[in-house]
C-alpha cells in the first residue's frame, strides 16, 4: 500500500513535468494568497527581551529593521559651541527680551542659532520670526515662540518626573520642522448608534491613530485636552455601584493604542496583561507615563489652546483648534525620544530659571492678508482645563 | 484501499435521487428537483434537494433578510452611500447599539433604534430557524438533539445581546453589528472586567471548545483509520460490534487505558459541544452584573497565582499628596 502511495507521487509528479498538471495554477493561486495574507505581518525573526518574572510575557518585542529606519529621524543636531555666560545680559541689550533674561548675550545669540538650526525653515531663517526691527512682536511666529520657549523651561523645571533630567529643547518636538510633525487636531465627532442619519465617510474609516482598528479614532480630545478618567477597570472583585461602560471602555483602549505605537513598545512596557489596571503588577515606567499624560493635558490647555488666536487660520484645524500634542509629538516612535540622549545637558540656557506666568490670551499679531484669526478660538481652557498644583 | 487515505471522498455512489420519507398532512411539499454535482460529492453527499421551506422557514428567513438589509444600509449610510467605499471598508463599519446614557429606552432610529430593530429581526430569524430544525426532526421521528445544541449557541447570542444588557440596565452594553467593531468590542469587555481569563466559566467554555476540537479529531481519526473494516458504518457498529469496533476500541486501550464506545462518543461530542457556549453564556451573564473585576475576584479567592516581584515596587501616584490630576 505505500508502495501504491510512491507510485501515485511519482505519477503526480511525471504529470507536473509533462506540463499536464492542473495543480500548477492551484499552488500559483496558494502561494499569492499566502503573501496577500502574511501582507500586513512583520517578518521575523523579532528579538525579544524579557522583563517581568519568566513565563509571565512582560516581554519588549523589538523589530530591527523597523528600529533600523526610525535612526534617521532621531539623530542629534550637530551641537553648538558654548556660550560663556559672563558679560552683559541679554535682557540689557536687546529690547523686548521677555523670557530669556537670564541670559548673556553670547548665551542668548546661542539660543536663537539653535531655535534657527532645529525650527526655522532654512530659507526663512531668522526672518521666520523676526521682522526688519528684531525687537517687534509684529510676526505671530514670534509671539508662539516666544510662548514655547516658556513652556520649555516648564517643562525642564517642573515635569522631571516625566522629563527627568534628561529635559527637552525645541528638538524634541520640532526635528528641524517649523511645526512639529507629530500634532494633532479635533476631529469631527464619532457619536455611537449613528445610523442613517450619518454620513462622514472618515467616520469609519481605519485610522493610523489607532493602529488601524475600528476603535474611535479621536481618543486625544477627551483625554489629552479633558481630563475624562481613564480608569474604566473595576476597583473591586464584586460591583459597587461604579458602571464605566464599555464604549467608555474603547475610548480608552483606543488612547493606549496610540501611546503604544507613540513609543513602539507593547502594551508590557507599561503593564502586566494579566490586570492591565492594578498597579502593583506594573513596571515603574507606568508612573512615568502616568505624569506624562499629566503633562500633556497641562502643556495643551495652559500653553497651546491660549495660541489658538495668536495662529493664522492655515495653522489651525478644521474645527478651528490649534494643534496639540501627544505622547508622538515628543516621543516620535521612540520609548525614549532621541533614544534617550539628553540634549539639554549641551543647553543649559533652556534650563530655567521658570518664571510662571499666566498664559497670553489676546492675540498680539496682526495676521497674515487674508487670514481670519478671530471667532475660532474656543474660550481658553473653556470646559477642559486643568490647574497644576505648583510644586 | 487507499481510498480512504484521501481527505476528499473519492467513491461517489450514484443511485436514483431520494426524495425523503412521505410527507406527513398538513406541511408544505418538499421544493425543488433533486440533481447530483460532483464537487459536492467530494465534501458530502453528492445529491442537491429537495429543499423542505415551510412557514418557519420562509419567516426565518424573510426576518433574516430584514436584519441583513437593516445592518447593511446603515453601513452604506455611514460611508456616504458610497458603494466603493462601502466595500473597501467594509470590515470596519458598524451599526452600534444605543449610548449607555440611552439605558434601556427605545432611542431614535438614528441614536440606536435601527440597532434594535436589527437585533429584534436576527432574534425572530434565529428562533423562527431553531423551531423549523425541531419540527424537522420531530417529522423525520428523529429525536431533537440538532436543535437542543442549536439552542446553547442562542442562549449564548441572547445573553450577550439581550439578557445581559438588559439586567444591567443599558442597552449600550450590548454587541454592535460590523466585523471588526465586535471584535474590538470583546476586547473591551474583557479589559473592562478585569480580564475575562479570570472567570472560570470562561476557562470551562475554552475547555469544551478546545475539547470539542480535539474529540472531533480523535473521533473522525478513529473512524477513517478503522472504515477498512466497514468502521464507517457506526450505526450497525453499536448494535452488532465488529471487528473494526473492536479495533478501534483496542487502539485507545493502549494507547490511554480507556476508551469510549461507538454509541458513547457521540454523547461525548454533543456534550462538550454544547457545554462551550452554555458555559460560556453563564461567565458573560456573571460579568458585570455579579463580579466587576474577574482578576481581583480570582486574587480574593485565591485562583491567580501570585508571582515574584521582578520590577521596585509601583505605586499609584494619583494617591500621593498634591498629585496632579
Amino acid at each position: 500500500m505505500k508502495f501504491d502511495l510512491l507510485t501515485r507521487s511519482f505519477k503526480f509528479a511525471r504529470q507536473n513535468a509533462a506540463g499536464h498538471g492542473r495543480n500548477v495554477p492551484t499552488l500559483a493561486i496558494a502561494g499569492i494568497a499566502a503573501v496577500v495574507l502574511l501582507a500586513g505581518c512583520e517578518r521575523p525573526p523579532i528579538e525579544q527581551k524579557q522583563n517581568g518574572f519568566r513565563g509571565t510575557g512582560m516581554d519588549t518585542n523589538i523589530n530591527p529593521r523597523i528600529d533600523a529606519s526610525k535612526s534617521a529621524n532621531n539623530e542629534i543636531p550637530v551641537t553648538l559651541p558654548e556660550a560663556s555666560p559672563d558679560g552683559p545680559l541679554a535682557a540689557s541689550v536687546y529690547q523686548n527680551v521677555q523670557v530669556l533674561k537670564d541670559l548673556s548675550v553670547g548665551q542668548f545669540t546661542r539660543v536663537m542659532l539653535a531655535m534657527n538650526q532645529w525650527v526655522a525653515p532654512p530659507e526663512q531663517s531668522c526672518n521666520y520670526c523676526h521682522g526688519a526691527n528684531m525687537a517687534s512682536d509684529e510676526r505671530y511666529t514670534k509671539v508662539v515662540a516666544r510662548r514655547m520657549l516658556q513652556m520649555v523651561r516648564y517643562i525642564n523645571t517642573d515635569w522631571k518626573d516625566h522629563v527627568g533630567k534628561t529635559g527637552v529643547t525645541c528638538y524634541t518636538c520640532h526635528r528641524g520642522h517649523a511645526v512639529p510633525q507629530n500634532v494633532w487636531f479635533e476631529s469631527p465627532t464619532q457619536g455611537a448608534g449613528r445610523g442613517l442619519s450619518a454620513g462622514d465617510p472618515n467616520l469609519y474609516s481605519p485610522h493610523a491613530t489607532v493602529g488601524d482598528s475600528s476603535l474611535p479614532y479621536d481618543p486625544d480630545t477627551e483625554y489629552l485636552l479633558g481630563d475624562r478618567q481613564i480608569r474604566v477597570i473595576g476597583e473591586h472583585p464584586l460591583p459597587d455601584g461604579v458602571n464605566s461602560s464599555i464604549q467608555h471602555t474603547e475610548v480608552t483602549y483606543a488612547l493606549m493604542m496610540q501611546f503604544s505605537q507613540s513609543l513602539g513598545v507593547n502594551c508590557t512596557y507599561c503593564h502586566n496583561s494579566r490586570s492591565f489596571a492594578v498597579w502593583d503588577q506594573s513596571t515603574p515606567k507606568r508612573t512615568t507615563a502616568w505624569y506624562g499624560i499629566r503633562m500633556v493635558r497641562n502643556i495643551n490647555n495652559d500653553y497651546l489652546v491660549p495660541l489658538t488666536a495668536t495662529f493664522p487660520t492655515h495653522r489651525l484645524g478644521v474645527l478651528g483648534d490649534v494643534a496639540k500634542v501627544s505622547c508622538a509629538t515628543c516621543h516620535q516612535g521612540l520609548f525614549k525620544p532621541l533614544y534617550g540622549v539628553s540634549m539639554l545637558k549641551d543647553y543649559p540656557e533652556l534650563k530655567g530659571p521658570y518664571v510662571h506666568e499666566p498664559p497670553a490670551t489676546e492675540p498680539v499679531a496682526p495676521p497674515a492678508p487674508g487670514a481670519k484669526t478671530t471667532s475660532l478660538a474656543p474660550a481658553a481652557g473653556a470646559g477642559a482645563s486643568i490647574k497644576i498644583a505648583q510644586r | 484501499m487507499p481510498e480512504y487515505q484521501n481527505i476528499f471522498t473519492r467513491v461517489q455512489v450514484r443511485a436514483p435521487a431520494y426524495l425523503g420519507t412521505p410527507m406527513p398532512r398538513g406541511t408544505w411539499a418538499r421544493q425543488g428537483t433533486p440533481f447530483f454535482n460532483h464537487l459536492f460529492g467530494r465534501f458530502g453527499d453528492a445529491q442537491i434537494g429537495p429543499f423542505y421551506l415551510g412557514t418557519t422557514g420562509l419567516l426565518s428567513l424573510l426576518c433574516g433578510f430584514v436584519a441583513f438589509e437593516i445592518i447593511g444600509l446603515n453601513m452604506l449610510a455611514s460611508v456616504n452611500w458610497n458603494v466603493v467605499q462601502f466595500i473597501r471598508l467594509l470590515p470596519w463599519l458598524a451599526l452600534e447599539p444605543p449610548a449607555p446614557s440611552n439605558g434601556l429606552h427605545f432611542p431614535r432610529l438614528q441614536d440606536g433604534g435601527w440597532w434594535l430593530m436589527a437585533g429584534f429581526f436576527l432574534t425572530s430569524s434565529v428562533l423562527l430557524w431553531w423551531l423549523r430544525m425541531y419540527r424537522r426532526a420531530r417529522a423525520l421521528g428523529m429525536g431533537t438533539h440538532v436543535a437542543w445544541a442549536f439552542a446553547a449557541a442562542i442562549w449564548l447570542y441572547l445573553v450577550l445581546g439581550i439578557i445581559r444588557p438588559v439586567l444591567m440596565g443599558s442597552f449600550g452594553e450590548a454587541v454592535p453589528f460590523g466585523i471588526f467593531p465586535h471584535l474590538d468590542w470583546v476586547a473591551a469587555f474583557s479589559l473592562r472586567y478585569g480580564n475575562l481569563f479570570y472567570n472560570p466559566f470562561h476557562c470551562l467554555s475554552i475547555a469544551f471548545l478546545y475539547g470539542s476540537a480535539l474529540l472531533f479529531a480523535m473521533h473522525g481519526g478513529t473512524i477513517l483509520a478503522v472504515s477498512r473494516y466497514g468502521g464507517e458504518r457506526e450505526i450497525e457498529q453499536i448494535l452488532d460490534r465488529g471487528t473494526a469496533a473492536e479495533r478501534a476500541a483496542l487502539f485507545w486501550r493502549w494507547t490511554m487505558g480507556f476508551n469510549a464506545t461507538m454509541e458513547s462518543i457521540h454523547r461525548w461530542a454533543w456534550w462538550f459541544a454544547v457545554l462551550c457556549p452554555l458555559t460560556g453564556g453563564i461567565g458573560i451573564l456573571l460579568t458585570g452584573t455579579v463580579v466587576d473585576n474577574w482578576y481581583l475576584w480570582a486574587v480574593k479567592h485565591h485562583v491567580a497565582p501570585i508571582y515574584p516581584h521582578v520590577f521596585p515596587p509601583v505605586i499609584d501616584p494619583a494617591s500621593l499628596p498634591g498629585a496632579p490630576k
